[in-house]
């Protein structure tokens, strides 16, 4: 699970660059799940996906990903690496999962937490309880095809409300469990802890990959 | 979504919690103030305890379960999640901490072991476990039993690095070794180690441990976390290292973002200037064998 780096150049096709925030969490897990991801697409031999920690690396993404950990902890290290303001001012989509979903959001339930504000929406953290409600569930979405999404919740959190132009991607009874903006998505669950790259290629396609 | 089709303490669950605290700093705390300043300056999680490591010793006597009282009062006062010891063997101890609502279990050998043959059986619980280990063995009999995240034991309270970095290489020196050997070669050093061969199998597949592994037992200061990092720590836990140091906010801090930035030495040299007095050590050499706290459990 350490952190690491895939590039393979291909002399004809521009590669697309796939950058996966590395401050805290379960960076590794996601660089995979990209690759996963990519290789179904047909399209890893163009394309790299690598950590990133320093606002200047940003510059060079098409994408980036927010991965999951420790909301808290995360907050503050965006803030230490003064990262806030260029991943709000980011070209490309977001792709953001259980923390990444609370801090690309536009109000959280805790100050502690310095949320960027990227996609319209009020979020809860822990919203679950905590480590012993953490749950697996098959969670049915209309924007992917092959039937429901096997999604890990891990002390997660959930939307309450959504502004204009948010698109609902996934709701249970307590609220707002993934949401579209734009070529943003954001999910309470971990989709890069299973081997279903749905997901994962949803977004890619949104951006144009 | 029905209530009953959803699946609570499944494997994936336990190790899925432990990989999100992955870079991370973990502190001992022993109330809610110490709770607070470790969340504020960044810690993914808190470790709730009776006493740090370093008064542990100097207290003797059997070491136990922190009370359920300040355990709540713990969890009450932060966000983060927040983890618990219980001794080794001592499995009502952590049925106690599992109905208290803490987030993982340390079955550790920081305080006096309640069962000498066996470990807790880990995987009868919802709440994931971590425990500790000096070599690739025990960290698998450990993984075996059930426990979703690994932590280097090092010799806790001590402020020196020594063991923690003893134990660090020893993990990963021989899962590098690993690399060497065909599958018959694996299996008779699966025997060797007392460790099950399908274990040591993936180990060499992966080329790490199957579950994450933190560093803990003697951290003291921005570089030995760091150095413990760079060795292939997944992150780390600080015992005594910030709440016996002569300015626990600030050393919380420092230790936070060298953790951040292990491989930036100029990062570690700015985040290390002035922060007064790291937590008195202990040569470890001069420790008399029953006080020597890594040796329990195997």
């Amino acid at each position: 699970m350490s952190t690491h780096s895939k590039k393979i150049r291909c002399c004809n096709t521009v590669g697309v660059k796939i950058g996966v925030l590395a401050l805290q969490g379960n960076v590794s897990e996601h660089i995979g799940a990209f690759e996963r991801a990519l290789k179904c697409m047909e399209r890893e031999d163009q394309s790299s996906v690598f950590p990133i920690k320093q606002p200047a690396e940003l510059q060079g993404c098409d994408a980036l990903a927010i991965p999951g950990g420790e909301s808290t902890t995360i907050s503050r290290l965006i803030d230490k690496n003064q990262l806030h303001e260029p991943i709000r001012k980011f070209h490309g989509g977001i792709f953001a999962t259980c923390a990444g979903m609370v801090l690309v959001a536009t109000c959280v339930d805790n100050p502690r937490v310095h949320p960027i504000g990227l996609i319209d929406m009020t979020v809860n953290r822990n919203a679950f309880g905590r480590q012993r409600e953490s749950f697996e569930a098959d969670l049915v979405m209309d924007c992917i095809t092959g039937g429901p999404f096997h999604a890990i919740f891990i002390r997660a959190p959930v939307g309450t409300e959504v502004g204009k132009g948010v698109n609902v991607l996934a709701r249970i009874d307590r609220g707002i469990v993934a949401v579209e903006y734009g070529k943003h998505m954001a999910l309470a669950f971990h989709p890069e802890l299973g081997s279903d790259t749905r997901l994962h290629e949803l977004f890619l396609k949104k951006n144009g990959i | 979504m029905k209530l009953e089709e959803l699946r609570f303490g499944t494997e994936l669950l336990k190790r899925g919690f432990a990989s999100m605290q992955k870079g991370g700093v973990i502190m001992d705390v022993i109330n809610a103030e110490q709770a607070k300043i470790a969340e504020e300056a960044g810690a993914v999680a808190v470790m709730a305890l009776e006493r740090v490591p370093a008064d542990i010793r100097k207290a003797g006597g059997v070491a136990r379960m922190a009370d359920p009282e300040k355990v709540t009062g713990i969890i009450d006062a932060v966000s983060i999640p927040v983890m618990g010891k219980v001794r080794i063997g001592h499995f009502v101890e952590a049925q106690v901490l599992e109905a208290l609502g803490v987030d993982m279990i340390d079955e550790s050998e920081v305080l006096t072991p309640a069962d000498e043959q066996y470990h807790i059986d880990k995987k009868k619980f919802t709440v994931p476990f971590v425990c500790g280990a000096r070599d690739l063995g025990e960290a698998l009999r450990r993984i075996h039993e059930g426990a979703a995240m690994i932590r280097t034991k090092g010799e806790a309270g001590t402020g020196n690095v020594v063991e923690a970095v003893r134990h660090m290489r020893a993990i990963m020196g021989s899962i590098r070794a690993l690399k060497g050997m065909n599958r018959q070669e694996m299996i008779d050093y699966a025997r060797e180690i007392e460790a099950p061969a399908e274990l040591v199998i993936e180990c060499s597949e992966r080329g790490r441990l199957p579950v994450v592994n933190f560093s803990a037992g003697g951290i003291a200061t921005p570089s030995d976390a760091a150095m413990m990092m760079q060795l292939g720590a997944d992150g780390v836990f600080v015992g005594s290292g910030i709440f016996k140091s002569s300015n626990p906010q600030m050393m919380a801090r420092a230790i936070v973002e060298a953790v951040n930035h292990y491989d930036d030495a100029k990062v570690i040299a700015r985040v290390s200037r002035g922060l007064g007095d790291a937590m008195p050590g202990l040569d470890v050499h001069t420790l008399k064998e029953d006080q020597v706290l890594q040796y329990r459990g195997r």
